[in-house]
């Protein structure tokens, strides 16, 4: 199998509205930094795949209108999953794995500010029985928290420690958007619930975004990145859509995910966990058995920004960005999607 | 920067769904107050019914009535419902084990607040008065508690007998009346039947002043079941003068952290027109402003 590695990352400011851009206006100064990176343009990408989704902004096809932002002429190949972007990386990793082209390029962007994102994510559950009842993103991870509290696998303490982490940790990252010092005792005096056990700080910002990734076969990569993140695992997992049919306080698909690519063959230096909510990395550290020696989320993580669709693959880009800048070895990138970790991609990125 | 422009925008799907054989029979059902599950190849139940469980297995088809009661699994509170919600009042989003299945059902849950609710708690379905054969004929659920009411209510008549009757008649011309012992000349407050020290009858009543000397006292903070008083109150133990033995009553007319053991106290009386026959009579005993009473003089009463 070719080996293939991340070589360059880049991504939008994350901010609460990205007025006034559209989608492509995102994309174009994002995909020409990262190509730029590398000393690469259009023309040396062998295929393209981005990651969205129509709902977060009411219009269909809108990945369409963001193939603008590219060099599209003439026609270039080209593709799109209705997922976050790191399922987008997925599937160019696979088209890398073909042999007959040695670069891809990956993108994803997310404008939640133009709708309700809790009320939009209402439409991934189970249509006739789920929908109906209006159960809302926040709802939905709150009966989680509740499940993984009653279980005594974490306490409220837990979650507010994570979401302090988080965002101290986000003042070192430029591109973060709740960041700060927090104190846990106050979040827990004083925050209100929005859905009990969760309160506003262990809930993930409403963020807009955009993220770009440049792949490439590992002799494109060493030519054109002085230290690429090869991609030496790779595999995601999706388990019942039902909650009711789910133990909720562990992830099986995470747990699977990560065996599947080799994250317990080494010691890991730095984890990016997409876990939208607090609670949500107590479950994918059990699930990836990463002990207390691995670094998580020194970026932030989704508590510091968490553009639906950009998110996971930002996960990706900044697991990648640790082993680039030579201040981790080896790094488990990681994006999630559907309620309550429904579907986890689990990928283990090493320096040579 | 420019400043965006935007407008309203709308997206709606009219999607007219068929429900098949699975479904669509749990939904038709539910028209009828009928609760099913459907049986799994490995011979567990799943309600609601599903096409195939978590294995990806088909289920059986074989369809199991239940009973409309489960087990509470997880819970969140929602104080504030979206618009998108079904209750424009607080409630509950909920995980129902119902009984005789292997999963759980999601659905709301009513209740007055989430002080009522625990997880592992017994709930039961509260079906909605109109059905059209939808998620939502079953209205919601709410706590169902495995407690019966059982309250107990009987009538009786009270007599004090007749020398707490002669000290009660005392209140009605506003004297406090105690019993004085053949034996020891002790006073007594409230007269009692007999001597406690030679058991011989003590009838003779002699009338004991309203101020006395406070020997010991406590504050109550705390609320309880059939109190009739709101907290923070003061009991007090009086040795009333010309008595020998404490006397209950409440103490007041003083701020609580300056009442003190020795403190001399007097009867606050109940306007005339008021009295009863009734201890009541008296209000409560306040500071007489006299120097407090030496410990020795009133120690043998603690």
């Amino acid at each position: 199998m070719r080996d293939i590695a991340i070589v360059s990352f880049a991504q939008l400011p994350s901010e609460r509205r990205a007025d006034p851009r559209d989608e492509a206006e995102m994309l174009e100064p994002i995909i020409n930094e990262a190509l730029g990176k590398v000393g690469l343009t259009q023309d040396d990408v062998g295929f393209t795949c981005s990651g969205s989704s129509d709902y977060l902004i009411g219009r269909p096809f809108s990945f369409v209108a963001a193939v603008d932002g590219l060099k599209a002429w003439p026609p270039i190949r080209e593709s799109h999953v209705e997922m976050d972007g790191a399922f987008a990386l997925y599937e160019a990793w696979v088209r890398l794995l073909h042999g007959d082209i040695d670069v891809a390029l990956v993108m994803s962007f997310g404008k939640g500010s133009l709708g309700s994102i809790p009320d939009v994510l209402n439409l991934q559950n189970d249509p006739y029985y789920v929908q109906p009842l209006g159960l809302d993103s926040i709802s939905s991870a709150a009966l989680q928290a509740r499940a993984l509290i009653d279980a005594g696998k974490a306490t409220e303490k837990d979650f507010a420690d994570i979401a302090v982490r988080s965002r101290r940790d986000a003042m070192q990252n430029p591109f973060a958007q709740v960041k700060g010092e927090f104190d846990a005792k106050k979040i827990l005096k004083e925050e209100p619930y929005l859905a009990s056990p969760l309160r506003k700080s262990f809930c993930p910002p409403l963020t807009d975004g955009a993220a770009c990734v440049v792949l490439a076969t590992a002799e494109k990569a060493r030519a054109i990145c002085s230290r690429p993140a090869f991609i030496r695992g790779i595999d995601h997992r999706v388990e019942a859509n039902s909650l009711g049919l789910r133990d909720l306080t562990v992830s099986t698909s995470a747990r699977l995910a990560g065996e599947r690519a080799g994250v317990g063959k080494a010691k890991v230096d730095v984890a990016e966990l997409h876990a939208p909510f607090a609670h949500q990395e107590i479950i994918l550290k059990e699930a990836l058995g990463l002990d207390s020696s691995v670094r998580i989320n020194p970026s932030g993580g989704a508590l510091a920004a968490n553009s639906i669709m950009t998110a996971g693959l930002t996960r990706f880009g900044e697991a990648a960005s640790r082993i680039m800048d030579g201040s981790a070895k080896r790094a488990v990138a990681h994006c999630t999607s559907g309620a309550c970790l429904q579907q986890n991609l689990v990928a283990v990125l090493e320096a040579e | 920067m420019t400043e965006a422009l935007t407008a309203p925008y709308v997206l709606e799907y009219t999607y007219r769904r068929s429900m098949g054989p699975v479904i669509g029979r749990f939904l038709e059902g539910l028209r009828y107050e009928i609760l099913e599950g459907v049986k799994t190849a490995d011979g567990r139940v799943l309600c609601p019914p599903q096409e195939y469980d978590e294995t990806g297995a088909p289920t059986t088809g074989e369809f199991v009535q239940l009973r409309p009661t489960g087990v509470l699994k997880s819970w969140t509170w929602v104080a504030e419902p979206r618009a998108n919600h079904p209750r424009k009042t607080p409630f509950a989003f909920a995980l129902v084990q119902i009984d005789g299945t292997d999963s759980c059902i999601t659905h709301i849950l009513d209740a007055k607040s989430p002080k009522e609710l625990e997880t592992g708690m017994r709930v039961r379905v509260r079906w909605a008065k109109e059905k059209r054969g939808t998620i939502q004929d079953i209205e919601c659920f709410e706590p169902s508690s495995p407690i019966l009411l059982g309250p107990v209510h009987l009538d009786f008549s009270v007599m004090p007998g007749v020398h707490q009757t002669a000290y009660l008649r005392g209140f009605e011309q506003g004297k406090i009346l105690g019993g004085k012992c053949k034996a020891t000349g002790k006073v007594y407050v409230p007269p009692r039947g007999a001597s406690p020290v030679d058991g011989q009858p003590m009838d003779e009543y002699v009338e004991v002043a309203d101020r006395g000397v406070l020997t010991t006292f406590t504050v109550v903070r705390i609320p309880f079941e059939g109190q009739k008083l709101t907290p923070p109150y003061c009991f007090g133990a009086i040795v009333l003068d010309g008595s020998d033995l404490p006397f209950y009553h409440l103490i007041s007319g003083v701020a609580y952290d300056e009442i003190r053991m020795g403190m001399r106290v007097k009867a606050k009386w109940k306007p005339r027109e008021e009295w009863e026959t009734s201890v009541e009579n008296i209000l409560y005993f306040e500071p007489t402003g006299e120097p407090d009473a030496p410990f020795e003089s009133y120690s043998e009463h603690l």
